[in-house]
């Protein structure tokens, strides 16, 4: 145990050589992260002014309160949640990757305050902070989450980390999604996007390390951190349906949000190596919604289900690679 | 029957997934790529569907794994792909599983099917009747 109050750091440092690889999945996932670096200062959020002023004022009350969220959430994982992995790396690599997904978290928290000081006024960005900071479910999500940070457990941390990144933010994505699929707010859309992929990125690689973590465990050890891993989802979802009622019962988007929390759930699960929870029939998600997502995620892909008189040719897609000979 | 042919990282994500679909019982070969170039190269002798994980998306390349384009680089190999069904996270946006439209494309062969991660239990069973029929109907077409 280590002292309360006390710093937790580790006590001998090797320099790290990228030459010398223990797991090739840290320098590929670094190399991803590296080529999917970007700052919000290249979106042009200025651009989405006479969007956001067509919105009522219960709209944007309900968009602020949503970013506020998320900045609570990024705010977590870039100061708290990815640093408190970096003790428990196995290689040094992989403290280098927690490293990098601990900044970009930084970069995602900074992104929420320049969407507010673009499109909203200093009083209602502090009111929506109010508002985010006395709201019970939200606070006892990050109560929840900061709990296993703090715990001794690094197994349990990968869980609440993946849990994090790959299913708490999607309450809040859920929005501008939304809005992106009715043609406003399009440039906050695409800025969030690129948070959702970098997310993906980091949800896999933790989710990753868990899985890895697990292997070196008694099979008594491993049943024992699947069942933690589905009662902190679960005690996180029932936090996760009430958070979404007071954010989204103003404007009846309720029930649609819950849908995309359960696909996401289910996400966050694989992530971990685990099956899927939430059955079909529960995480079908608005198409508008999984389109403004990926506007390749519709039905084009299942041949199988055809009468297979027909079948897709994908469309050609440029590559950079080099490495095709034909 | 055709083969089924896949690539999977040391994640082993599609590796589960192939094993989920218990090929062996409908009579389907599986081959598994190589994961490093020195673990030796893969040649295939029957007709097969590829499936491929998609590398995750934004502003490089790289969709495709190097070790799949290995593979598709060797004429042999290449004649035999039937189709391919691709693995991503729609969280990648456009990129979204697009390993499976850049080989459909440069191979000229049906993109069958796309899922998510270690795909759910619904694309378990879509992928496994669905490779049942696609051999039969590509048994019927005349050499």
């Amino acid at each position: 145990m280590t002292p309360t109050g006390k710093l937790k750091l580790i006590d001998r440092v090797s320099a790290i050589n990228w030459n010398r690889l223990q797991d090739d999945k840290d320098l590929e996932v670094w190399d991803r992260l590296v080529g999917n670096f970007w700052l919000p200062e290249k979106v042009p959020v200025s651009n989405d002014i006479p969007s956001w002023n067509t919105l009522t004022p219960e709209e944007k009350t309900l968009t602020m309160r949503v970013f506020t969220g998320l900045t609570l959430l990024d705010t977590i994982q870039g100061t708290v949640g990815a640093v408190s992995l970096i003790p428990d790396a196995i290689t040094p690599h992989e403290e280098a990757v927690y490293t990098n997904i601990a900044f970009m978290e930084s970069v995602h928290a900074k992104s929420y305050s320049s969407i507010f000081s673009t499109l909203c006024s200093t009083q209602d960005i502090d009111e929506a902070f109010r508002w985010s900071e006395e709201n019970e479910n939200l606070q006892r999500k990050a109560e929840i989450v900061m709990k296993y940070y703090k715990g001794d457990s690094p197994l349990q941390r990968k869980v609440a980390s993946t849990l994090l990144e790959s299913f708490l933010f999607y309450s809040g994505f859920y929005l501008p999604m939304y809005w992106s699929s009715r043609a406003k707010l399009t440039n906050t859309a695409d800025l969030i996007r690129l948070i959702i992929r970098d997310e993906a990125v980091h949800g896999y690689y933790i989710g990753y390390k868990f899985q890895k973590g697990l292997e070196k465990l008694t099979p008594e050890e491993r049943d024992d951190l699947k069942a933690y891993t589905f009662e902190l989802l679960f005690e996180l979802y029932d936090n996760e349906v009430q958070y979404t009622a007071d954010l989204y019962d103003s404007v009846g988007l309720t029930e649609d949000v819950k849908k995309f929390l359960r696909y996401n759930a289910n996400k966050a699960l694989m992530n971990l190596g685990y099956e899927a929870l939430f059955p079909k029939d529960e995480t079908d998600v608005n198409p508008a919604i999984l389109s403004a997502l990926s506007p390749n995620a519709d039905e084009n892909h299942d041949f199988f289900s055809g009468s297979g008189s027909s079948y897709v040719i994908g469309k050609a897609v440029s590559t950079q690679d080099d490495d095709w000979d034909f | 029957m055709g083969d089924l042919v896949y690539f999977s990282s040391v994640s082993d994500n599609t590796h589960r997934f192939v094993q989920r679909l218990h090929l062996g019982d409908l009579g389907i070969g599986v081959h598994r790529i190589p994961l490093r170039p020195a673990d030796g190269f893969l040649t295939v002798e029957e007709p097969y569907v590829l499936v491929v994980p998609t590398y995750g998306g934004g502003n490089e390349g790289g969709a495709v794994p190097r070790q799949v384009v290995k593979f598709l680089n060797d004429p042999h190999n290449r004649s035999l792909i039937r189709g391919v069904i691709a693995a991503g996270n729609t969280n990648f946006g456009e990129a979204y599983c697009i390993a499976g439209d850049i080989i459909s494309a440069k191979c000229a062969v049906p993109y069958l099917y796309a899922f998510e991660l270690l795909g759910t239990a619904e694309d378990v069973t879509r992928v496994r009747d669905g490779l049942g029929r696609f051999w039969q109907r590509q048994s019927r077409i005349p050499a």
